[in-house]
């Protein structure tokens, strides 16, 4: 930390701490009440996911996945059946694409409902939580009738799925869709523009798109700087490129542009959006075909590698791949959005209140499995 | 793309791109001695900014090949993106760091360190990121062998009774 002076205290936060979302440490330098330093300190959570791919095969990998980022299990499972799959110049059936933009889509409703929801908890609101971990259980039901697991999925696989959508999940889907519209702006009327909210939130934290892009983050908190840009829109990846949605961006309503209100903002909004895609995807699924049908029988991509990313809620998901010919990677490489976002943390929050430091933390929405890995 | 930037770097950096039978396609393989005035260069050149590093990758190629150091930059402007690698000598690898280049690049460059035991020259705040600070080894490399024990608490290497 440096030098100390007579009037400044070293504080340290976590590793077991409500606030921090996970086992995070922040050794944080005040004072005063005045954050002067921050210096995050992690891998509490390390579990050598990379090491452990080295010595599976490519389809023991995708449970490992969903064990990092735990919030959004179906995205990352996602990128990363689709860059095997570009290794392996798999054309997976149409069915499959749309399940698979269903479920990713879902899960960026239910992640962002927890980021949501945990980020109110932060600054001290608790009833919101509640409301949105009860609509968010009835995402993890459908994603509990598709493949039986509640939190970590195993549900796409290379070349497919591991399971078809069971018989009256359209139905369920589009009643939830119907139910949860509505419910957004019950949210927002007891959260987002709640006055006190709004005071804990408005011209804190501002992330200057330069900085922003400079530090690397990327998802939901780049784009509450005013800066548009989704891959889902910019590299369209799987069939994201024939639906309809719009790419919010903060414009700074309470205060300044990428304060912690803007990037809140632009989560609720990114709501709304996956509502329209799945209603989208759900229209359009094709009644035939089977999501086995173009399963490998062996998984072993040609020698290469491959840099692929998706967009996870969290912002760029990248998984650098190295194939040396044989059944098991030869190298796995995860690139975290939350990663990037935690190291832009000390940029983003020195200088403000000590509880300020807890509100912008909760704005970055990050998830210690992907961090530590 | 990467074929003419690749052009770009040996007009401006001459002996930078390390010359191969075939040039390849997808990325640039970099000699790492300048490695940090290039940096600068594809990102403030109007031409290439490459303004977002979007991931640092450590590779073990296996016994003879070495170390690398892969580098997967990105494009906000101009939206195109290009792979760089730099190979290392396994014995001292050593690479600029661009720390300072991308703020980005602070955490990737702990985090390769931190496996592959990697020096990143220049960087202001070198140590270990995911592993603890007294940590042995390299974990990521091919020829790393697990320790007997940690603190003095045995690592169980027999995986009777795990399953």
């Amino acid at each position: 930390m440096g030098i100390v002076h007579g009037d400044e205290m070293v504080l340290n936060i976590g590793p077991q701490h409500p606030s921090t979302h996970g086992v995070l440490r922040l050794v944080v330098k005040t004072d005063g009440e005045i954050v002067s330093q921050i210096r995050p300190v992690i891998g509490y959570l390390h579990r050598c996911f990379e090491k452990h791919c080295e010595n599976v095969s490519y389809d023991q990998v995708i449970p490992y996945t969903d064990r990092c980022d735990y919030i959004a299990s179906m995205n990352n499972n996602f990128g990363f059946v689709i860059a095997v799959e570009e290794m392996m110049e798999i054309t997976v059936p149409e069915k499959v694409e749309y399940i698979r933009v269903i479920m990713a889509e879902l899960n960026r409703i239910a992640s962002h409902l927890l980021a949501l929801g945990a980020f109110g908890l932060d600054v001290g609101a608790f009833t919101p939580f509640l409301y949105m971990f009860r609509d968010r259980e009835r995402i993890l039901d459908l994603f509990e009738m598709t493949c039986g697991a509640r939190l970590l999925y195993n549900y796409m696989w290379v070349g497919g799925l591991s399971h078809d959508l069971p018989v009256g999940f359209l139905e369920k889907a589009h009643e939830f869709l119907d139910y949860f519209e509505p419910k957004i702006k019950e949210y927002n009327d007891l959260l987002m523009y709640n006055k006190i909210f709004i005071e804990r939130t408005s011209d804190v934290g501002v992330l200057p798109t330069d900085v922003a892009v400079n530090y690397g983050v990327t998802g939901p908190n780049l784009r509450g700087s005013g800066t548009k840009w989704d891959l889902r829109k910019n590299e369209p990846y799987s069939i994201y490129d024939r639906f309809n949605f719009e790419v919010p961006v903060g414009k700074g309503q309470m205060g300044t542009i990428g304060d912690c209100w803007d990037r809140y903002w632009v989560r609720t909004e990114e709501m709304k959006e996956s509502v329209g895609i799945v209603r989208q995807a759900l229209n359009e699924l094709p009644v035939e075909g089977d999501v086995h049908e173009a399963l490998p029988k062996k998984i072993r991509p040609p020698k290469g590698s491959i840099y692929k990313r998706t967009e996870s809620p969290r912002g760029d998901l990248g998984f650098y791949i190295i194939s040396d010919g044989s059944p098991s990677p030869s190298r796995v490489k995860l690139r975290s959005p939350a990663f990037t976002a935690l190291s832009a943390l000390s940029v983003i929050a020195e200088g403000w209140m000590m509880s300020d430091v807890i509100a912008i933390l909760g704005s970055l929405d990050i998830v210690l499995g992907e961090i530590d890995r | 793309m990467s074929k003419n930037l690749s052009e770009v770097l040996l007009e401006k950096f001459p002996g930078s791109v390390i010359e191969m039978e075939e040039i390849p396609t997808d990325h640039i393989p970099l000699n790492g001695d300048k490695w940090f005035e290039i940096a600068l260069f594809i990102r403030d050149e109007p031409d290439w900014k490459f303004d977002s590093l979007q991931c640092i990758t450590g590779v073990d190629l296996g016994e003879e090949n070495g170390l690398e150091v892969r580098y997967n930059l990105h494009s906000m402007v101009h939206s195109h993106k290009i792979e760089i690698r730099i190979p290392l000598n396994r014995d001292k690898p050593v690479v600029p760091s661009v720390e300072q280049v991308w703020r980005v690049g602070d955490w990737f460059e702990r985090e390769v360190y931190d496996m592959y035991g990697i020096t990143f020259k220049g960087h202001r705040d070198l140590r270990r990121i995911l592993l603890p600070d007294d940590w042995e080894g390299w974990p990521l490399r091919k020829d790393y062998e697990e320790p007997a024990t940690y603190h003095g608490i045995a690592v169980p290497k027999e995986k009777e009774g795990w399953e």
